[in-house]
């Protein structure tokens, strides 16, 4: 954000934000890139349980440089480590466990957000792309809450946050909320809301770069720390 | 007496045709049997089917397959991985078939396939390019996509341990696709890091039942693809 030096949260910062959303003793899946910043800012006295879609449960924190094995792997295919209590599974089990609504949380990117909670986070649809859609239209199928970390806007300043996705989408009315470097703003029935700004945003900025409306926390007080 | 073992990785994928279908396990390298894939490409089939997560990286295993152009079509999640350069440009030229299946339906098609169920419904892809022109039905007041199971001729697995009436068991995350391939397969075909006698391996434990495996091959020492890709390696 070139324009507003020192506005907004880091991608760290992002991920300690969401984090803290996070309940006690969640099963929690996290998507590629920011998401997986989430397991290193476990809040103090919480235990997470992380799911890796490939088969295991009880993912611990990546191995030194050049350490690890290459059969433990995350989503993502690095290498990863089992924490004590672990359990490796199949796929076929690994998705029962995502279909099935045995998760409680999973946090994604995306490439937009909808204020119907339409998430498109898997293709550009774009004649050159080559569609990749892995494990994420199964996670919002099932997944009781949807978290979304993503930059509040794209590198040339197009907003993310749209009344309409125009990518391809990964599902409709599935994101519960949403966690950019400027704001952490709620999908509701009505739309988006926002419920908190970060340092130096306010709620101008937000809306002007958010494509849909977006209601101010006035009509709904911050609930720093609590779970949609 | 049952003694599925095999001499060779070649011996084991001998009988496979031009235009079979072939599921092979492996999410990314972790579980690949890269020794059934090179055999498989020794031995010359071609116009095959191939059921996988991925694409392959770099130029051996699934992605040397690819290309030498031994592949008509690829049923797969996520065809786009760090050092996959193969499959994108055959795509892009038209030179290969991709069916795109959500990673999770792609292991339940898998294992209904090998479970007798020929269509199960799923909310997963409502609402998106992926389920046009399939059948939707409500359950609940929830809408629901069609989807078919799937089955191979062959499937190539890999496990950590087989006895020789092909029970397996796996290592960590090397597990993922292969029980439900060994199921949807008609002849498993088992790459080993160890094979040992009947009774050897604890009954409490085993991942899979041999029912769902014919041929295992011990290889005792496997390339590992990321390996392999750092040098350059390139099959044949």
């Amino acid at each position: 954000m070139t324009a507003h030096e020192g506005v907004g949260w880091s991608r760290d910062e992002m991920a300690e934000r969401a984090a803290m959303d996070i309940p006690d003793g969640a099963y929690v899946n996290l998507g590629i890139g920011i998401p997986e910043l989430v397991a290193t800012h476990v809040p103090e006295g919480r235990e997470f349980i992380y799911h890796t879609e490939n088969g295991l449960l009880g993912m611990g924190p990546s191995p030194e440089p050049g350490g690890g094995e290459p059969e433990l792997i995350n989503a993502g295919k690095k290498r990863v480590t089992a924490v004590p209590g672990a359990a490796y599974f199949h796929h076929a089990d690994s998705f029962a466990m995502i279909r099935g609504g045995h998760l409680d949380l999973c946090v994604l990117g995306a490439l937009q957000v909808s204020h119907d909670g339409d998430l498109a986070n898997w293709s550009t649809g774009g004649p050159d792309a080559i569609p990749a859609v892995g494990g994420a239209m199964d996670l919002v199928a099932g997944v009781k809450t949807v978290f979304v970390i993503t930059q509040h806007t794209t590198k040339d300043g197009t907003p993310k946050l749209v009344e309409a996705c125009t990518y391809p989408l990964t599902s409709p009315g599935v994101v519960d909320r949403i966690f950019t470097n400027l704001a952490v703003i709620d999908v509701t029935d009505e739309g988006f809301q926002l419920v908190q700004l970060a340092p130096g945003a306010s709620y101008e900025m937000v809306a002007s770069k958010t494509d849909a409306p977006i209601k101010p926390m006035s009509e709904n007080p911050a609930r720093e720390g609590t779970t949609p | 007496m049952i003694d599925k073992r095999i001499g060779t990785p070649a011996e084991a994928v001998a009988d496979i045709p031009d235009g079979a279908t072939v599921m092979i396990g492996g999410f990314g390298e972790a579980g690949s049997p890269i020794e059934l894939i090179h055999a498989l490409i020794d031995r010359g089939a071609r116009d095959l089917t191939v059921v996988n997560n991925n694409t392959g990286s770099g130029e051996v295993g699934l992605a040397a397959l690819i290309k030498e152009r031994r592949v008509a079509r690829m049923i797969c999640s996520y065809p786009r991985t760090a050092n996959s350069t193969v499959f994108p440009e055959l795509y892009r030229n038209d030179e290969i078939e991709l069916e795109l299946v959500p990673q999770g339906t792609l292991a339940e098609r898998i294992r209904a396939g090998g479970a007798g169920i020929p269509a199960f419904y799923t909310p997963t892809s409502v609402g998106t390019p992926l389920s046009e022109g399939k059948e939707h039905r409500r359950f609940d007041g929830r809408e629901y996509v069609l989807e078919h199971g799937l089955t191979a001729d062959f499937s190539l697995i890999k496990a950590k341990v087989s006895d020789r009436h092909g029970n397996l068991i796996f290592n960590k995350t090397a597990r993922n696709f292969a029980p439900v391939m060994a199921m949807a397969g008609r002849t498993t075909v088992v790459q080993a890091d160890a094979v040992v006698d009947a009774g050897d391996l604890d009954p409490e434990c085993i991942v899979t039942p041999g029912i769902f495996v014919q041929r295992v091959v011990e290889v005792t020492e496997p390339l590992q693809e990321s390996e392999l890709v750092a040098q350059g390696v390139s099959y044949p």
